[in-house]
């Protein structure tokens, strides 16, 4: 589990999704952690890509999770996360 | 009219009343009370700038700005971890929650380039609001902190 509460919660929302994932903890990468934020423009970790996409990040996650959008928006795709 | 008349008489009253007081000061009193003053927003300048930059770009008919940081692995009165509920006629127009936060985000470029390390987002237009209030929907609690890697506070 990430070191990070709001990581952690990104990752309980995705489980209960039921949908496969992959994630990078980005304390043991720098460059990653630097890197994300640049390319997505946003400066907080965690952060969700569905299929390449930049989704949110926690607060925007869970109110999807809530609202049943974030199941919708998986529910065909192949998911990636970045998370710590 | 008359009401309004006691009422102006009484304030005027207590006006120079504290006003005395303070006049009555010796030099170390006045000080004190100075630095008292100077304390309470030089004390939490983060939180003072957030909730400046916040009001005159998005004139909210409702803002908080919360110092989380107490829930996290970091110092004493530190200003890392915060919460904002912004409530804004501007998020009539600016509907998707990711394009909010980015606007949130924009306004607290500074602060999140600087002492900031986490931001979460309450963005909400005016009838949102509202219905939230009326339903009587609560703000749900920041998660726990899980420790991290005890490498805060940043830069």
């Amino acid at each position: 589990m990430p070191q990070c509460g709001f990581s952690a919660r990104v990752v309980q929302a995705l489980q209960s999704e039921g949908v496969d994932f992959a994630s990078v903890n980005v304390l043991d990468y720098p460059q990653i952690r630097e890197g994300v934020k640049k390319f997505s423009q946003w400066p907080t970790i965690p952060q969700l890509y569905i299929n390449g996409e930049f989704i949110g990040g926690c607060d925007i996650i869970l109110s999807m999770h809530e609202s049943g959008e974030l199941g919708n928006a998986l529910s065909e795709e192949k998911v990636e996360d970045g998370t710590q | 009219k008359i009401f309004k008349k006691i009422l102006l008489t009484m304030m005027m009253i207590q006006k120079t009343f504290v006003g005395s007081i303070i006049r009555n000061f010796n030099k170390p009193q006045k000080n004190l009370l100075l630095a008292t003053m100077m304390q309470s927003s030089s004390t939490f300048p983060v939180a003072n700038s957030i909730e400046s930059k916040l009001k005159n770009q998005l004139d909210p008919i409702h803002l908080e700005v919360l110092n989380e940081s107490h829930m996290h692995n970091v110092p004493k009165n530190s200003e890392t971890h915060f919460k904002v509920i912004v409530v804004s006629d501007v998020f009539n127009t600016v509907k998707m929650p990711l394009q909010r936060h980015r606007k949130v985000n924009e306004i607290l470029k500074d602060e999140l380039d600087g002492p900031v390390h986490a931001l979460s987002i309450i963005a909400k237009s005016p009838s949102q609001w509202k219905t939230m209030q009326d339903k009587g929907i609560e703000i749900a609690k920041s998660p726990n902190c899980k420790g991290g890697d005890g490498s805060l506070p940043p830069r």
